[in-house]
């Protein structure tokens, strides 16, 4: 017997009791049903996770200069100087996964000044234009600035919208002159709200100027390093009274330093941030930029990055992970609903190989062999767990775009998990359908005809 | 040479700790183109002869040859091959499927026949073996919508539908009247008169005495072989 002769006898079995195999397949139907709802919500919401963390700047990467040790004592991050914007440059240059880059240097805890206000933003910082870029963000009001004003140290700034409502009071601030230490900044933009960062920062609360206005009138050389001139280090309370202080590290000597090559120079930086063109490309980007950067550092292949570098890859795949376990964790119990419908399966199909143990025995009369049985009530099984599959692919779909349409949950179809239902049904009605099939398949033909 | 030889046949039933001996020994050719009843009184073994003899059922003993081969030790597969294909079976309680028109009834048996066969073969098959028994206008007909008479009418549409050179009835007028038996013994009797070996089981007298030759079983064994030759 041809396997479409099976399927179009296996139809007919199952045409002439239309409710009992509906309700036989309704197990298979809610099951398949519910795997395909949970596959395109789990891959709808996982796709929205991913898109608003990369709004967030999620393929966005950090370089900060690596550590330094003075007499065996670490410094801590940063403590090195070892970034040049021309790093910045050769990276954006050299590196073809790179998209934006920019460098990054802090005035972080000055006052800002406008008229009688002040406030201390959380950050203050000096980018590239292309800094809004990499972290997509946007200028709500006004513009941003150039790259003329940036190469003529231009005193403009952008301001977070923090900061407009405790500097301005709500007003709108273009144009507004603020004093930053002692340079007066002319506000030429107003950032779009980001509401807080990953790690809870206040986003809003920042400054954002040319970098070199903010190195060049601002910062002079960072402060808080090894080599700082700063003349706030003269205020230190522990310096006010000279004799007085502990001299907790040891001195550098000379020789120390010549080793260590700290040599301030004017334009280090204090960070490089770039973004790569795409965040499949972030661990190529990063290391990339880590051999343009080692190259130019010159350093050997036994020595150390004198770099750190830093993404939010890890904390996206977090998030992702945790949206992919909760859709694991549903259609774990999807695929048990699968099982107790294929239990039903089993269930019906034993009680129609005893209700037609006759035309069993009467098809065993007329020449059908063992195995024409088996595969009869095997194909039945499968048959009707297909049907069951098909209406719950339907149905599941269904479901998933009123949950869209209503919910506002974003969805997506998935084409592997249709072909991943199709294949639970059928092996659903394979294992289930094989005790039924085998026993119907071993009965005697005598026994089997005289069955009442 | 006989179309079917049997040789010795015993069959035994074994039911826990006692053997129940239901044929003890039968010897018996049967050739092409005869028309026999096998008679005999319930619990005779007549039953079984013929469920041996139909390749239902396998003998404890002894050979069964059917056209010169031994089938009684064949393999699963290659008995219901000669189910399918040399035999024909018309039972007592018709054993059609219900919710099955007449024509699938009668088509059933060639979807276990080696050979392919297309749709529309398969359908002016069945239609002409319905013609043969009378039944051309009722093909679409459930059995529940067809008579007593019909019905067996069917099963023996269905029995000849791979022209199998022997048909067995047993009790073939068993649940039917009087003047519809009379049709359908008249019916086995025009298909013996076509060349097909007919074998009937009945315990009646009056149906027995259509047959040519009466073959009675009696606990086992021949006890009168009317038309021996």
């Amino acid at each position: 017997m041809s396997l479409w002769n099976t399927i179009i006898v296996a139809l007919i079995a199952l045409k002439r009791n239309p409710t009992r195999a509906l309700l036989t397949t309704l197990g298979i139907m809610i099951g398949i049903a519910a795997v395909i709802t949970m596959m395109e919500i789990g891959r709808g919401s996982s796709n929205s996770i991913r898109n608003s963390i990369e709004k967030m700047g999620a393929n966005s990467v950090m370089i900060m200069p690596g550590w330094v040790r003075v007499g065996g004592v670490s410094q801590g991050a940063s403590s090195r100087v070892s970034l040049l914007p021309a790093d910045a440059e050769a990276i954006g240059r050299e590196c073809p996964s790179v998209a934006y880059y920019s460098p990054l240097v802090r005035a972080n805890g000055n006052q800002v000044i406008f008229g009688a206000s002040n406030w201390v933003p959380n950050r203050i910082i000096g980018v590239s234009p292309d800094y809004l870029k990499i972290t997509n963000w946007v200028v709500d009001e006004g513009r941003c600035f150039n790259e003329r004003e940036l190469e003529h140290r231009a005193s403009v700034c952008l301001v977070g919208a923090t900061v407009v409502r405790e500097l301005f009071d709500g007003m709108s601030p273009i144009d507004c002159e603020i004093r930053i230490r002692n340079t007066t900044f002319r506000v030429i933009g107003v950032l779009k709200s980001k509401g807080s960062s990953m790690n809870g920062n206040d986003e809003d609360d920042t400054i954002i100027a040319p970098w070199t206005t903010v190195r060049m009138r601002l910062t002079g050389l960072r402060s808080g390093t090894a080599t700082s001139t700063t003349s706030t280090a003269a205020s230190r309370p522990g310096e006010l009274y000279p004799g007085t202080g502990v001299a907790l590290y040891p001195e550098q000597d000379s020789t120390l330093a010549s080793d260590k090559l700290l040599v301030p120079r004017f334009t280090y930086i204090d960070q490089i941030v770039f973004s790569a063109v795409s965040p499949e490309k972030v661990q190529q980007a990063v290391r990339e930029a880590a051999l343009v950067l080692r190259e130019r550092h010159n350093l050997k292949p036994d020595e150390d990055d004198d770099f750190r570098i830093f993404n939010s890859a890890e904390f996206m795949a977090m998030l992702s992970s945790t949206s992919t376990i909760m859709t694991n964790l549903l259609l774990i119990v999807a695929l048990i609903s699968l099982i107790v419908g294929g239990v039903g399966i089993m269930n019906i199909m034993l009680v129609s190989v005893t209700e037609r143990t006759r035309e069993i025995g009467l098809r065993m009369a007329v020449g059908a062999r063992s195995s024409d049985i088996l595969k009869q009530f095997l194909v039945e099984a499968i048959v009707l767990c297909l049907v069951g599959g098909i209406i719950g692919i339907i149905m599941g779909h269904g479901a998933a775009l009123m949950v869209e349409t209503y919910l506002k949950w974003p969805i997506e179809s998935s084409p592997g998990a249709v072909a991943a239902a199709f294949g639970v049904s059928v092996a659903v009605g394979i294992v289930f359908g094989f005790y039924p099939a085998y026993k119907a398949s071993k009965l005697d033909p005598i026994d089997a005809l005289r069955y009442e | 040479m006989a179309l079917i030889e049997l040789e010795n046949i015993t069959k035994t039933y074994f039911l826990g700790e006692i053997d129940v001996p239901v044929l003890k020994g039968i010897t018996l050719n049967i050739g092409q183109g005869e028309y026999v009843a096998l008679m005999g009184a319930s619990g005779s073994g007549k039953s079984t002869l013929m469920n041996i003899l139909g390749c239902l059922d396998r003998p404890t003993d002894g050979n069964y040859l059917f056209e010169g081969e031994e089938l009684g030790r064949a393999s699963g597969d290659r008995r219901a091959m000669i189910r399918n294909q040399k035999i024909g079976f018309v039972f007592q309680s018709f054993n059609l499927l219900a919710r099955t028109s007449a024509l699938e009834n009668v088509i059933m048996p060639l979807a276990y026949t080696a050979g392919k066969l297309s749709h529309a073969e398969r359908r002016r098959r069945g239609e002409a073996a319905l013609e043969q028994v009378g039944l051309a206008d009722r093909m679409h007909h459930h059995p529940s919508q067809l008579s007593g008479g019909q019905q067996q009418r069917v099963a023996i549409a269905r029995a000849l539908i791979n022209h199998p050179p022997v048909l067995f009835a047993d009790e073939p007028t068993g649940n039917l009247d009087t003047k519809t038996s009379f049709e359908v013994m008249e019916m086995f009797s025009n298909l013996n008169a076509a060349g097909i070996t007919v074998i009937l089981v009945t315990h009646s007298d009056e149906i027995a005495s259509y047959a040519k030759r009466q073959i009675r079983v009696k606990d086992g064994l021949v006890i009168d072989d009317g038309g021996a030759k």
